[in-house]
């Protein structure tokens, strides 16, 4: 392998997560979150930001529907027609017409793809002249609108505040939390010269391998840890350089919870190393790739349950938002903060939610791993009966699949962390720090006990070979 | 005869609330069956209440007290006959009338004047519907269903008579409900000027 392509295959991956979280899962989240909760509540959340059309405009797409979806009916019809003719030549076996397969099988695409999209932009052209020239996008505008705001809001920075320490406040808080992406792995890795072939199921491949994981490091999950801790500095320094009282106790009581249940963060995950025999998260994410996911081995469930509740405090979100309070800190360690400034803090927050959720997948929840989907493709085996039933499939679909299935688990534990975030009350100080110490801090310990009695046992094995039974 | 105590209990926590868990799943699972609801369920099964303002509007009650309006007769001029009972009833003092008299030659003249200024000033209203309590022949009327159209500048909240006149009730109606039996008419009571009082 030579440098260039490890270095541009570097820069793509790097910039691919920048673009998945802080360009793509961030802003969407900010709007998610508020829509979320006026779900629940009985509202329609943030729905009206819009770009107004001029009103010359608007009439050219009034008048563009009818052509658009006579063009998208025409267009249907001689797709249904091909795809009625090559049904026809398939049942026969043989192709008497003056057109040959290749090429009718061209126009079906062709057609039926222009006929689809020609019908969609029907839609979307009737929907802003329904809103009035509107485009509204369901809302989706309103991050686009906060950051405009944010942008363009004035800097103010307290007069005797220490400008530098306030200055790198945010940014402490922001690169951590993205960087924690740097030992995620994505999806499996891809074997550049076979990307159009199905490949075998297990063995070694001669060529290029690009692990879909920015750096992959024996410490793994221990750099996660070192990571996430420098937030709490963040948050602290923040709290300290803004000359504000409030911003003070804000910042000490954010690192004191931090570091609390940057403890119990780390135990809680003891046990999943044991199982898995490794620090790397693409070990992890293969052990469970090739036995059961880690929260279907008895013990761990309990580790994923502890770790993601130490891990949601960690967050400082709610129900563990102690270091803002309004009745008491005003805004904690933020209470100076305006503009772009409070925009980063924002936004690490948000893809700290992201971050905990791809760790969680990874951990727990299998990763990039899709049942029943190998490097082959689909294999399905009958539990007890000795018939299969496989579906080749090429090697960079199997990927993208992958990378997908990866994504939609993230979105799935975000969306419970927003559910968690909109339904539980807050905690009092001090019951927040007795739920760490005298409650997951004993659990998770006792449950490293009980792993390694379930690991020495020979338990782990059974429950392991009773799950490949199964499948 | 002994006093009898009746101890109530305190009401407690159950195990399961003291518990905490159980409860959180109750009330997680409570918020998730609204989210699922309100998001994926059939349009019909919403319970969204959010009105999307502009583009929807929800229609007042029927007592609501909307703009002013002037009633007419059947030949359009204003029931109006300038008694000034609203003005002096009206709390906010925001309407101002000037009387005149009609012409000499008009069968009205004599008998009741006419409002040659009738103006509200719709921003010191405080729409209490006093003037259309005072008003003795259901001249002026808040039945428009109409808030105050919003303006840039206070003169467009001074109404005059002419654009009192121009706005129909809810029904689409401009006539009073209490028609004037002019002079002449059929209907009219007895007492003109041909015959004497
Ligand atoms: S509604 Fe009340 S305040 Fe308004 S004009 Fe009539 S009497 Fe005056
Ligand atoms: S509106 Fe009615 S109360 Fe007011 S001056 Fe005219 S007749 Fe009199």
């Amino acid at each position: 392998m030579t440098t260039t392509f490890l270095v541009v295959s570097s820069l793509v991956k790097v910039l691919a997560i920048l673009l998945i979280t802080v360009g793509g899962f961030a802003p969407v989240l900010i709007w998610a979150e508020r829509r979320q909760s006026a779900m629940i509540q009985d509202r329609l959340g943030p729905s009206r930001a819009a770009i107004v059309l001029p009103a010359s405009a608007v009439s050219f797409i009034d008048r563009a529907r009818l052509p658009l979806w006579r063009l998208a009916a025409l267009t249907g019809i001689v797709a249904i027609v091909a795809l009625v003719t090559l049904t026809f030549v398939a049942v026969k076996g043989s192709n008497p017409l003056p057109i040959s397969t290749s090429s009718l099988t061209a126009s079906l695409i062709a057609f039926g793809v222009a006929s689809v999209v020609l019908r969609a932009g029907y839609g979307v052209h009737t929907m802003i002249v329904r809103n009035g020239g509107k485009i509204m996008l369901i809302g989706l505008l309103h991050p686009v609108a906060d950051a405009l705001k944010f942008i363009f809001k004035e800097d103010f920075v307290p007069p005797k505040a220490d400008k530098l320490l306030f200055s790198a406040g945010p940014i402490i808080a922001l690169i951590p939390a993205i960087a924690a992406f740097a030992v995620i792995p994505f999806a499996s890795s891809l074997h550049w010269d076979y990307l159009n072939q199905v490949l075998p199921r297990t063995g070694e491949l001669a060529g290029p391998v690009v692990p879909l994981q920015v750096a992959s490091i024996n410490v793994g999950i221990l750099f996660i840890f070192a990571i996430a801790s420098t937030g709490i500095i963040g948050a602290a320094i923040s709290g300290y350089a803004s000359d504000n009282k409030y911003s003070l106790l804000g910042g000490i009581r954010a690192a004191s919870q931090m570091v609390s249940y940057e403890v119990v963060l780390g135990l809680t995950l003891v046990p999943a190393f044991m199982v898995y025999a490794s620090l790397r998260l693409e070990d992890m994410t293969m052990w469970q790739h090739d036995h059961v996911w880690g929260i279907f081995v008895p013990p761990l469930t309990l580790a994923a349950v502890t770790f993601f509740v130490a891990a949601v405090a960690e967050t400082k979100r709610v129900p563990f938002d102690l270091p803002e309070g309004e009745s008491e800190l005003v805004g904690g360690y933020l209470t100076e903060y305006s503009g772009m400034k409070f925009g980063m803090f924002f936004m690490g927050e948000f893809v700290e939610v992201v971050s905990l959720a791809a760790l969680a997948s990874v951990i727990f929840l299998g990763g990039w791993d899709v049942p029943f989907l190998y490097r082959s493709g689909f294999e399905f085996s009958l539990p007890f009966v000795a018939a299969s039933y496989s579906v080749p499939v090429v090697h960079w679909l199997v990927v993208v699949i992958q990378f997908v299935v990866f994504l939609l688990k993230i979105i799935v534990l975000i969306w419970f962390q927003l559910m968690i975030r909109w339904s539980l009350p807050r905690f009092r100080y001090d019951q927040l720090m007795s739920l760490c110490w005298k409650g997951l801090l004993p659990i998770s310990l006792l449950n490293i006990l009980v792993v390694g009695a379930f690991i020495l046992s020979g338990w782990l094995d059974g429950w392991v070979a009773f799950f490949e039974k199964l499948f | 005869m002994a006093v009898e105590v009746k101890v109530i209990k305190k009401p407690g926590r159950t195990v399961a609330e003291q518990v905490y868990l159980p409860e959180i799943a109750k009330g997680l699972g409570f918020a998730m069956g609204r989210f699922f609801k309100n998001t994926f369920g059939p349009q019909a099964k919403k319970d969204i209440d959010t009105v999307k303002y502009p583009e929807e509007k929800v229609e007042y009650p029927e007592r609501f007290r909307g703009i002013h309006r002037l009633t007419q007769r059947t030949d359009g001029s204003p029931r109006c006959v300038a008694c000034l009972c609203c003005s002096t009833a009206c709390p906010a003092q925001c309407i101002y009338i000037e009387p005149a008299e009609y012409e000499p030659d008009d069968p009205r003249y004599g008998y009741e004047r006419y409002p040659s200024v009738f103006m509200i000033d719709e921003l010191r209203c405080i729409f209490c519907g006093y003037c259309v309590e005072a008003c003795p022949c259901d001249a002026i009327r808040m039945d428009t269903g109409m808030h105050m159209p919003p303006s840039t500048s206070r003169e467009h909240f001074l109404y005059d008579k002419e654009t009192l006149l121009s706005i129909p009730g809810r029904d689409g109606s401009y006539l009073t409900a209490n028609p004037r039996h002019e002079p002449g008419d059929e209907t009219h009571p007895g007492i003109d000027r041909e015959r004497g009082h």
